[in-house]
């Protein structure tokens, strides 16, 4: 039996694809910028000696770090609706990824602050500065310039992950060409075009944060 | 009367979890093993040849890198499909993490290798090692040592990553813990489950990973 590769029923679902691409990249940005700003406070609870705080921000990133991030998934979707939160594709989607980036993210920034000298934090306290101030006017922007590399990979990662999405009924890029293959059986075609176009949106990223990083971080 | 459309849980959902939970092991084993062996083969492949020749091997790295898996294994699943090729998801599964984790360790062995001093290979060739030897006594160990820790987090990867082949049909733990949500409609407990033995299977992995890397950091 012979099959035909037929690329024009994915040109018709253009328009639709498209939406779908615009709908991952707003999920992994947002969920990625929302990650990292909620990193911040969970890396440096970790950085304490003890107490709740501390407990609390390990059980977050070991939690998202040792759990499928589709699982996460179904957490948000699945498990929530037993005690009556009935979240959509969405939400769910939207506040796993948010989870898992801000778990991730952590353990990023962990790495960042062990790489900022201690003296720096002391010289800013000795100047006066409280501590909420020292971090976020001394610490934090030496910190960002050393895990810029890492943070753009994570950000990847979260556009990939946005595709897992799909399995809860989120018409995201994937959702798109599964809803399509269901209709037209082309499921070889949409899914080779589709992983072209989360290969360019991954490089198009890259190159942006490469040429930003050229802007931002040179003295 | 009354159609009774939900069952209960029952002891046996325990048993079913760990049927899956075996799944996502096995699935793991396989794609560890097969990945490991090509990403070797790939890392030392990408040290050894030159620019021209490392090409193909450098796009299909950023291809299974900057692709999402589900995409990665539904175009495998199918593609098979279109070659004729007899279908099964464990290993269409398989083969699709392979592949997957291939890239990463490949790149983990290269970075490995490449971050041997150069110094101790200028040693090793001057103690009068011929190249090969300087690979198989001196570059080799030390730069596969030093990739050791990197190599374990992909393993945990892989053991996440497993529940998207779920997709293509293979009933995993993930995929297993869901058919007994849709049977009982008890998703905190089944999922808490199923959440507890993701993490029996990746924390020790992790832990280990993590010693690993606080014993070789230089």
């Amino acid at each position: 039996m012979k099959y035909d590769l037929r690329f024009w029923v994915v040109w018709e679902a253009a328009p639709d694809l498209l939406r779908g691409a615009q709908v991952t990249l707003l999920i992994a940005v947002a969920t990625m910028v929302g990650g990292l700003v909620l990193a911040f406070p969970l890396a440096i609870a970790r950085r304490r000696d003890h107490g709740l705080l501390r407990s609390g921000a390990a059980a977050w990133v070991e939690a998202a770090r040792n759990t499928p991030c589709l699982f996460q998934i179904y957490a948000f979707y699945f498990g929530l609706g037993a005690f009556g939160i009935f979240l959509d594709a969405w939400a769910a989607t939207s506040l796993a990824l948010l989870f898992n980036n801000a778990g991730y993210t952590a353990e990023i920034l962990r790495g960042g602050l062990a790489a900022v000298s201690p003296n720096q934090m002391k010289a800013a306290r000795s100047l006066g500065l409280t501590e909420r101030h020292a971090y976020l006017a001394v610490i934090v922007p030496q910190v960002l310039r050393i895990v810029y590399y890492p943070l753009t990979n994570q950000f990847i990662w979260s556009l990939l992950n946005s595709s897992l999405g799909a399995i809860v009924g989120l018409t995201d890029l994937s959702g798109v060409a599964m809803v399509y293959q269901s209709s037209t059986f082309r499921t070889f075609e949409f899914f080779l075009v589709i992983g072209a176009i989360y290969f360019l949106m991954a490089k198009g990223v890259l190159g942006l944060a490469r040429v930003s990083a050229w802007r931002l971080f040179r003295y | 009367m009354q159609v009774q459309v939900f069952s209960g849980l029952a002891p046996n959902d325990l048993l079913l979890l760990a049927r899956g939970a075996w799944m996502t092991v096995l699935m793991t084993l396989a794609a560890c093993a097969i990945g490991t062996l090509l990403g070797v083969l790939a890392g030392l492949a990408k040290v050894a040849l030159g620019p021209t020749l490392r090409a193909p091997l450098d796009a299909a790295t950023d291809a299974l890198r900057s692709v999402p898996l589900l995409v990665q294994l539904t175009l495998l699943y199918a593609g098979l499909g279109i070659l004729g090729l007899p279908l099964n998801p464990f290993t269409a599964g398989a083969i699709g993490l392979s592949l997957y984790a291939a890239a990463y360790i490949g790149e983990i062995v290269r970075g490995g290798i490449l971050a041997v001093p150069i110094t101790l290979r200028k040693a090793a060739r001057g103690l009068g090692l011929t190249r090969r030897q300087e690979y198989v006594h001196v570059v080799l160990p030390v730069g596969l040592i030093s990739a050791l820790p990197a190599w374990i987090g992909v393993l945990v990867g892989v053991v996440k990553d497993s529940a998207i082949a779920a997709v293509i049909g293979y009933i995993e733990l993930l995929r297993t813990a869901q058919i007994i949500i849709t049977r009982t409609q008890e998703p905190v407990i089944v999922l808490l489950a199923a959440g507890v033995f993701y993490f029996v299977i990746c924390y020790p992995v992790s832990q280990l990973g993590a010693r690993l890397e606080a014993r070789f950091k230089l």
